[in-house]
């Protein structure tokens, strides 16, 4: 029943033994890339690079595909739009039925669009799935020395969000159990979600506090700089991983440009 | 091992108008394993916090000292460790062994001796699984023992223990007390625990503090000593003092039935093993049916779909003169039928005064103005509530809290009520006060269910008792 934020990948696969700050590199330097670029091939080429990495993933596809199908969605309905709405339908007109004209120029600048939405998400799905929040606290805090503070705060709320779930689902039992229900009323609704809300906030907050108090009392807040129990270390395969990235980049460019369809910043 | 002192301390939480504590002088010596009893409000909890340099400046105002080993407690945090009552906010890793090494980083202390310690103290503490172990996947029983072998791993020279097992099942409270005699075996740290339940633990101590409103010193000394002579004024004041008989209330025969369950049935979505599994029962008019069980059991799931909450994969609940199964009534007419009072009674209230709360669920039945506000009086009346009709119900104490939202749930006069864990964390006072409470109402001719690990309460009230384990019928008793 309870959703957890674990890894769902084997932890002994190539990928998921990365460090996860060198995951965090990598996926930032495929996204940006795909970002800038606005041609059709430069985003088609990271795309086809990602999905070649899957195997080394330890991500089941069926866990991967789940993951990634309202992102993928989401990115057809982009292509759509671009191509249905676009300014001026230039180009061999593909389709022409009544009001509805769509041009090749309008489709390959949808498609564009639309991939490096697909690259963004493939690339995030991929690094976050395969990635443990402890280890990328504990890379945040030893290689970016990002304040502790900070982080771990953040990682111990983490944990606390799965309990949001189940404490909605009892808030909303004992409102019905005084009377209280939307029902068919939108504007019902709206309110005893907006009160339901404020409650599930009000428990949130007090819980944050009392765990707030668990770690201090355990020393968080002392002045002392915090050894690691676990070590983050970036090892040769972490650069490699890195380097490998940034040439994936490079070479999708290179090949966009003598193609010569590559145009960037549109 | 240090000793510990409050010299003239008193304290209060910014934001209130009342001091929590006042005038406090005590000293624990060295070693010396203590025992801090008193009712509610006594400032147990604000003693504890101040020794754990928890009330820093911006929390609020101090007069006098908090001295660990002569230094002010703030400053001495690394020799001083507290286990608080709730398992799910002490825990801050997801990994069980990575929670135990959090206290050690914070320590400083270096990688190679961290996992050794954490080994030792997981081992202290009977903790039966590998370090590796999920921490949300732990009962509240391991969790809290998980808790406890954060701070002992840490070596404090003074350990505080906040009310340690008030929020387990009795099975974990069990297995933290015996974690706890082992542990403390080992140690040679100063003790000091606030505790309601005394028999259980009287072993662990040689020294009983009782305290009084605002920190007031009541008795002091050996624990049998300050039993035998303040025993009755303890247990008058709240704290369950071994030996002092509890009240019972058995009942008279029951009436027609008032509600029934068909084969109640819920599996949730993506799991095999349903959470209740076929259970039909009866309730009558005028008794109260206890339903014990192991955590898991199916206790609480029996309590949602008997009330109507939560729809059934299969079965249904009904009650006289209502042809639709209760969990298609809309639910204000759900709630002139079955009341269901939950573990936390901030759960229920959705007005912002006493008064409205008990007002909510006749208006919402659409009762006519002048009934409603006879029927809110009567409530405040009979409840003890009159004096705080226009307090805010976030702002009560957990007695009067539970009080209210058992009233809620009666406003609107159903036949049934039902009942989650009524007396879970009370003081004695109040658990006496629900007995009675509870008593009365069934006496009227109202059905009652309820879920409950407390054996006294069940004995104190119960006609029968439906054991349940693995979400099925397990035992029917007749008393």
């Amino acid at each position: 029943m309870s959703m957890t934020l674990a890894p769902v990948c084997d932890a002994e696969a190539p990928i998921a033994r990365v460090n996860p700050v060198a995951k965090l590199a990598a996926a930032a330097a495929v996204s940006t890339t795909a970002l800038i670029a606005s041609d059709w091939l430069t985003p088609l080429l990271l795309l086809t690079a990602l999905l070649a990495t899957v195997p080394f993933s330890g991500l089941r596809l069926g866990e991967l595909a789940r993951r990634l199908r309202w992102l993928w969605f989401a990115a057809a309905t982009v292509v759509v739009v671009n191509a249905v709405f676009a300014a001026e339908q230039t180009g061999r007109i593909l389709i022409d039925f009544g009001p509805l004209t769509i041009g090749t120029d309008a489709l390959l600048d949808g498609t564009a669009i639309g991939l490096r939405v697909c690259v963004a998400a493939t690339a995030g799905v991929l690094g976050f799935a395969t990635t443990d929040p402890t280890d990328l606290a504990d890379a945040l805090t030893q290689q970016l020395r990002t304040p502790a503070r900070f982080t771990l705060g953040a990682l111990a709320a983490l944990r606390l969000m799965p309990l949001l779930g189940a404490e909605w689902r009892q808030i909303t039992s004992a409102r019905r159990a005084r009377g209280l229900e939307g029902g068919w009323n939108p504007v019902r609704r709206v309110h005893l979600f907006a009160s339901t809300m404020f409650a599930l906030l009000v428990g949130a907050i007090r819980r944050a506090g009392r765990l707030a108090a668990a770690m201090d009392a355990r020393g968080f807040d002392s002045a002392i700089p915090r050894t690691h129990a676990r070590e983050q270390r970036m090892r040769p395969a972490d650069w490699v991983v890195i380097a490998a990235a940034l040439a994936v980049c490079a070479a999708s460019v290179a090949v966009s440009a003598a193609y010569g369809v590559f145009t960037a910043f549109n | 091992m240090i000793p510990v002192e409050f010299r003239g301390f008193a304290w209060r939480h910014a934001g209130r108008r009342a001091q929590a504590v006042t005038g406090v002088d005590l000293r624990v010596e060295p070693g010396e394993r203590v025992l801090l009893l008193g009712p509610s409000g006594s400032g147990k909890s604000t003693l504890l916090a101040a020794l754990a340099g928890l009330l820093t400046e911006d929390s609020g105002e101090q007069d006098g000292d908090v001295l660990i080993d002569g230094q002010p407690a703030t400053g001495q945090r690394d020799r001083v460790g507290i286990l608080f009552q709730d398992p799910e906010t002490q825990l801050v890793m997801a990994r069980s062994g990575d929670d135990v090494a959090f206290g050690l980083e914070n320590q400083a202390v270096p990688r190679d001796r961290i996992w050794p310690r954490v080994h030792e103290s997981l081992e202290a503490v009977g903790f039966p699984y590998a370090i590796d172990r999920a921490t949300h996947a732990l009962s509240g029983g391991e969790q809290q023992r998980l808790a406890l072998a954060g701070v002992l791993a840490r070596r404090p020279d003074l350990i505080l223990l906040d009310e340690p097992t008030a929020n387990l099942d009795p099975e974990g409270a069990r297995d933290v007390r015996e974690a706890l005699r082992t542990a403390l075996a080992d140690t040679q740290a100063t003790l000091i625990v606030v505790e309601h339940r005394v028999a259980e633990i009287l072993d662990l101590v040689d020294r009983v503090i009782a305290l009084g409103p605002g920190g007031a010193l009541i008795a002091d000394g050996p624990a049998a000593a300050v039993l035998a002579e303040h025993g009755d004024h303890l247990a008058a004041q709240g704290v369950w003092v071994p030996g002092v008989p509890l009240p019972t209330r058995p009942s008279a025969s029951a009436g027609d039935t008032a509600l029934r369950g068909e084969s109640l049935t819920l599996v949730h979505p993506g799991t095999d093993t349903p959470a209740l599994d076929d259970v039909s029962f009866e309730l009558r008019q005028g008794e109260l049916l206890a339903v014990t069980g192991p955590n898991g059991s199916g206790k609480s799931t029996l309590a949602l779909l008997a009330g109507g909450l939560v729809k059934p994969t299969r079965g249904r609940s009904t009650v006289p003169g209502e042809p639709r199964p209760l969990h298609r009534l809309p639910a204000r007419r759900l709630a002139t039928r079955v009341g269901s009072v939950f573990q936390d009674p901030e759960h229920q209230f959705v007005t912002s005064t006493v008064k409205d709360e008990l007002a909510f669920g006749p208006r919402q039945a659409g009762w006519p103005k002048d009934r409603v506000e006879t029927r809110v009086a009567e409530l405040l009346e009979r409840l003890r509530l009159a004096p705080l009709a226009n307090a805010n119900p976030h702002t009560l104490s957990g007695g009067e809290a539970r009080r209210l939202s058992v009233a809620g749930a009666l406003a609107a006069a159903p036949g049934v009520l039902l009942l989650d864990e009524p007396t879970f964390g009370q003081d004695r006072r109040t658990w006496g006060e629900l007995v009675d409470l509870t008593a009365d109402i069934r006496d009227e001719g109202t059905a009652l269910l309820a879920v409950t690990h407390d054996r006294d309460f069940a004995a104190a009230l119960a006609g029968r008792e439906l054991v349940l384990g693995k979400g099925r019928i397990a035992e029917e008793i007749r008393r």
